[in-house]
């Protein structure tokens, strides 16, 4: 099986938010990148598939070369190659046209990516990838088997999960539950030496124009002061929320 | 031309959701002079949609489509979106509609843009006031194609009454065996309890609880206000609570109009996550807890004590106000 994790490099999830250029780019000064949290339970599951079933696992990404070193953990993780699409990630639907182009040169049984980014939360990526290159889609996907080019996968929905199964090339939207939080892989000195001589491949952007534009950002206003209530009048809390919250 | 609007069913009757996007569509739909038609499958009744400003549905009644399918309805969307000349869809942000709102936006090779939390701004283009980086910013956005969708964050615009005249029209979903490739073999939904994604109020507990034997609380409380339960992600890390429950920036977004947080301290990604509820509450023992700067009112005491007290009185007051 031929596995393809699509890792999108994005601000630590303990960053904080700023803009610059008068608020229309991130301001990446002091910034710490990260793998995608979605795409590293994706990318660990892809991991399992190596380890148990021989797959082969590759990893993408779209952007600069200020990427490379969110796709090189990927390869201390102990994917087996690297491939950057040397072009800025403008939108949801140009990245997914990029990735489209390198799933379907490499013809993958099964690509991997996270349900969303946790910068832009676009939530697109994943689904446009696979109707642009006609594979099945899974999303929200919180756990995956396959076997016999068939897979059973569960999905979670509002209130509960589902179990569907569908047939290779499948396209999933991971996120947490794919693996545990505890079973993620953290490069060890060895995978980090190895992942040095292993294949970064550099390739040449699609021609793919963005459908949509960020014009500018803007951080939400300032929280006004919190009430605080008085744990023997709880009733104040219930007047607050029902007359002025109009909560309840 | 038209609005089209997607309004979602739970077992055969429309949500209310459906009832927030559908006067979000007709909203848009003034702004530009226009209609809106909504879809829906297997809807026992369509009537309510004439509460709230839908001129026409496109009623779908088709076994084959009992069960979501992503592929399967937003290729029905598409039909319906081109038979009725639509240039907007509108959805909302279940997790149906985020399966299969960036499959509709291929076939109609329109732009997506989701949480989306505002009307759109149509004067000389079409941009939209959406969220990201998971709640601690926003990003207006413009979509430059002819076709545009619009994902509505859950609770982002309320319900607006607008009485009209409503059409109900038969419509041929048109799907063929090509979009069935994914097979739902079952569903596990917990039908007697509020979905956080559905919920208007979510209580959440955190590590401040000790231990999954006193969720007994949190539970309880829930079940007044007639809430969702969530919980911190240690909670759901160590194995308390499901994995389903865990809320903040890589569990599930909330968007309530109400979260009460009990023990939870807020942790930067806890309060991204959670930080588009309309009113948060905070109970905690620690004064200093990151929560309580993020917080509309807090309690700053013992959650094994003011829990307990807190149902009593909201007893009282749903018994006074029933």
């Amino acid at each position: 099986m031929k596995i393809l994790v699509c890792i999108s490099h994005v601000p630590d999830t303990t960053s904080k938010i700023n803009f610059t250029e008068n608020d229309t780019q991130f301001d990446t000064n002091g910034v710490q990148f990260v793998i995608n949290p979605n795409d590293e339970f994706g990318l660990t599951r892809a991991m399992w598939f190596k380890e148990k079933q021989g797959a082969s696992v590759d990893v993408v990404t779209v952007g600069g070369k200020d990427t490379e070193p969110t796709i090189r953990k990927a390869l201390a993780i102990g994917a087996d190659t690297a491939i950057r699409v040397d072009t800025e990630a403008r939108d949801g639907f140009q990245v997914a046209k990029e990735l489209a182009k390198v799933a379907q040169d490499g013809s993958y049984d099964l690509i991997i990516a996270g349900r969303e980014s946790i910068d832009y939360n676009g939530g697109m990526v994943p689904g446009m990838l696979a109707k642009l290159i006609g594979a099945e889609f899974i999303n929200t996907c919180v756990s995956l088997e396959v076997e016999d080019n068939k897979a059973t996968a569960v999905r979670e929905i509002d209130g509960g999960k589902e179990t569907l199964t569908a047939s290779l090339p499948l396209v999933i939207g991971g996120q947490k539950g794919l693996v545990e939080e505890s079973d993620l892989k953290i490069p060890n000195m060895r995978g980090i030496m190895m992942a040095r001589k292993k294949p970064l491949n550099v390739v040449d952007p699609v021609e793919a124009k963005p459908q949509s534009a960020t014009q500018k950002f803007e951080k939400p206003a300032p929280k006004g002061d919190i009430k605080l209530i008085d744990p023997d009048n709880i009733d104040a809390l219930i007047d607050l929320l029902h007359n002025e919250a109009k909560a309840i | 031309m038209s609005i089209l609007v997607y309004t979602e069913t739970e077992n055969n009757k429309l949500k209310k959701s459906a009832f927030e996007v559908a006067s979000y569509a007709k909203a848009v739909a003034d702004q530009l002079g226009e209609k809106v038609v909504a879809l829906t499958f297997n809807a026992e009744s369509t009537d309510a949609l004439a509460d709230y400003g839908v001129d026409k549905v496109l009623e779908v009644k088709n076994d084959k489509l009992s069960k979501f399918n992503a592929d399967a309805y937003a290729e029905t969307l598409k039909n319906a979106a081109q038979q009725e000349g639509s240039k907007v869809v509108i959805v909302s942000q279940s997790a149906n509609a985020k399966y299969l709102a960036p499959l509709l936006a291929i076939d109609l090779e329109a732009a997506y843009a989701s949480n989306v939390t505002d009307l759109p701004e149509t004067d000389g283009g079409f941009s939209v006031k959406r969220t990201a980086f998971t709640n601690k910013a926003f990003n207006y956005t413009s979509l430059d194609t002819d076709v545009k969708i619009i994902g509505l964050s859950h609770n982002a615009f309320g319900l607006k009454d607008n009485k009209s005249e409503l059409e109900k029209v038969a419509f041929d979903a048109k799907v063929s065996d090509d979009n069935f490739g994914i097979n739902v073999e079952s569903v596990d939904k917990n039908t007697d309890k509020v979905s956080i994604a559905d919920a208007e109020i979510v209580v959440s507990g955190g590590r401040g609880l000790k231990g999954p034997e006193n969720w007994e609380m949190i539970e309880e409380l829930a079940e007044v206000l007639g809430a969702a339960t969530a919980c911190s992600k240690p909670v759901s890390d160590m194995g308390w609570r499901p994995h389903s429950e865990h809320v903040g920036q890589t569990g599930k977004p909330v968007a309530a109009n109400l979260y009460i947080a009990v023990g939870i301290s807020g942790a930067i990604q806890h309060l991204a996550g959670v930080s588009a509820s309309k009113t948060k509450v905070v109970i905690n023992n620690d004064d200093e807890a990151p929560f309580f700067k993020a917080a509309d009112y807090g309690i700053v005491g013992d959650a094994f004590e003011v829990v307990p007290k807190l149902i009593e009185k909201l007893k009282e007051f749903k018994a006074n106000n029933a």
